[in-house]
């Protein structure tokens, strides 16, 4: 057995990890995972460029910020495939719920627009908005939604805070709203001091949201171990992505060892069915959070260069020099080469139009067809890359 | 003379902010500032305007440092850049001793090296107590599971507390499990059937 150490931090979409050590994925690939749970995303990126963890789960714009030289000096990092999509919720504090709730909005969890609508109506000062960190799907998915909602870039203030402390925050009124991965939205809820507004899903209907990150160097001299593991990920996925299994993933997730939490807070955000308020409604977001379906971890250097492109405006860097560095972070070329073996529908391009597909879709693939997953985004928002790419 | 260089250390824990800040004070004339309270960290930082902040690697709040390390600007002068990027070595020296290191862009490296080795040597010092600590404590956690486990035998069985260890030990070797595994199984199942 090779052992390999893979950093994470406590969250739901941590499932692919646990579940592919928990039930054999990764024994069945020779591979001894040893599973180091971390308290910051920093630290998780930290920990692979010092070759102390071999590989790691991390917000899926981390890596674009490592390869835009936004971040500390540490060797190259790429993301070989994601680990899943969503599984973030948008949440406002009890006053704001409130005034939402008197002004009529329905709180249907559903609907981007009218949530953005409503909200741009209520607020009157700055909205501050907690988000995981400067680098992260929260916090594009944030910015996209409140830009096409009329909030102006002044109006708003996006302040990085760990998703442990949203809640304290939002009780201490550090912040109004935030946009976390679950479990810690539930948890805000289910401390009285947040309502939940939207799902992420509800802004993009697939929002990447964690990759599976590893240095340049051990992808590339390591081919065995790297393929391993991301088959063993990948058919993790793919057994999460079983409705049935989703309970189970819970239990599991919960345990002492892993998020340490009551598994039905777990339960919530890995089945769809959340409790949006602390009165006790409940709403259903099919596909809240997605792992397989539908080339999920399929990691499109459309996105490194969408999600490149919006950071590189934020801190001022020429933007199309940046989509492309970052398009050569997302390893296409390695998912193709370790996933086919497995039986992965692989695309017939790397790169396509972000934004296009309204609805699932049956498309060529590089033998016979393949279903892509629903990228839509509310407002009709679409993305061509700088260049296609062919790999 | 050199400007005194405004160094602020973020640890929540005094027992282990003071040694740090010892160190730091013999690597040079510095004003060492120590933040303990966490909350609205990103202010107090911004509102000491230090050259460098030091914190635990493991800190969730060194992610709110990282937003500070990105905000600022030229003219701001919070927090600027991480570890000196030139000095890949240095980093990762750091990140093996368990520590973050924000330095103001611009500040010379001759500068930076004897700051960030006394950081490095205490936080080291720390790193090695924490772990030992850790032992420590999953051994005293160990004897505690396998003494339950031994009285529950001892009752279950009517046997004695010799008779009872060598029992726990020849089922763990029998199972190629360690005893503390055999003893955590017993003491659950126990709790199963209400024992």
């Amino acid at each position: 057995m090779k052992r390999l150490r893979l950093g994470y931090l406590p969250l739901i979409d941590a499932a692919p990890l646990v579940v592919a050590r928990e039930l054999g994925f990764a024994a069945e690939e020779g591979l001894a995972l040893e599973l180091r749970a971390f308290g910051a995303w920093a630290q998780v990126r930290d920990m692979l460029g010092a070759g102390l963890v071999d590989a790691a789960h991390m917000l899926v714009p981390m890596p674009l910020g490592q390869a835009l030289g936004l971040g500390p000096a540490l060797p190259a990092m790429d993301l070989v495939m994601f680990l899943s999509h969503g599984g973030q919720a948008i949440a406002v504090n009890r006053a704001l719920e409130a005034r939402l709730r008197d002004a009529g909005h329905d709180f249907a969890f559903r609907d981007a627009g009218a949530a953005g609508r409503a909200l741009r109506a209520v607020v009157a000062g700055r909205l501050r908005v907690g988000v995981p960190f400067p680098f992260s799907t929260q916090l594009e998915l944030t910015s996209l939604w409140l830009s096409a909602s009329g909030f102006a870039p002044a109006a708003v203030e996006l302040v990085t805070l760990p998703p442990p402390m949203m809640a304290d925050a939002m009780a201490s009124g550090e912040v109004d709203a935030f946009c976390v991965g679950e479990p810690w939205a539930s948890v805000a809820v289910e401390r009285g001091v947040a309502a939940l507004l939207l799902p992420g899903t509800a802004i993009w209907r697939a929002p990447p949201e964690k990759g599976l990150v590893l240095r340049r160097d051990f992808a590339e001299t390591r081919p065995e171990e790297t393929g391993a593991l991301m088959r063993a990920l990948w058919r993790a996925g793919r057994w999460l992505d079983a409705p049935e299994h989703r309970g189970t993933a819970a239990e599991i997730l919960s345990r002492a060892e892993y998020l340490d939490l009551p598994p039905v807070l777990a339960e919530r955000g890995l089945t769809g069915r959340l409790m949006i308020a602390p009165a006790g409604h409940m709403r259903a977001a099919p596909d809240f959070v997605a792992f397989h379906a539908g080339a999920a971890s399929f990691p499109w250097k459309s996105i490194a260069a969408l999600i490149a492109g919006r950071i590189a405006r934020r801190h001022g860097l020429p933007e199309t020099p940046a989509m492309l560095a970052a398009m050569r972070h997302f390893r296409t070329d390695l998912y193709r080469q370790h996933l086919r073996p497995a039986g992965a529908a692989l695309p017939g391009a790397s790169a396509r139009i972000e934004g296009a597909l309204a609805e699932d879709r049956v498309v060529p693939a590089e033998k016979g067809q393949m279903i892509l997953r629903a990228d839509g985004f509310f407002d009709g928002f679409s993305f061509e890359p700088p260049l296609p790419s062919r790999n | 003379m050199q400007q005194k260089l405004v160094i602020v250390v973020v640890e929540p824990d005094p027992d282990r902010a003071r040694p740090i800040a010892e160190g730091l004070r013999a690597a040079g004339d510095h004003d060492i500032r120590i933040i303990a309270e966490q909350s609205g960290l990103a202010r107090q930082v911004t509102e000491l305007r230090p050259d460098v902040v030091l914190i635990d690697i493991a800190n969730p709040s060194r992610d709110i440092l990282e937003e500070l390390a990105l905000a600022s600007g030229p003219s701001e002068r919070p927090v600027a850049v991480f570890v000196d990027r030139s000095d890949e070595p240095l980093t990762r020296a750091a990140i093996e001793a368990g520590i973050s290191a924000y330095v103001v862009d611009g500040l010379r490296p001759e500068r930076i090296k004897p700051i960030l080795d006394a950081a490095i040597a205490r936080f080291n010092v720390f790193q090695q107590m924490r772990a030992e600590l850790a032992a420590t404590r999953a051994a005293l956690e160990e004897r505690k599971v396998i003494d339950r486990a031994k009285a529950i035998l001892m009752s279950a069985r009517g046997i004695n507390e010799e008779a009872a260890y060598a029992l726990l030990r020849k089922t763990a070797m029998d199972q190629g499990k360690r005893m503390a595994e055999i003893a955590q199984q017993l003491v659950m199942a126990a709790g199963l059937l209400g024992r």
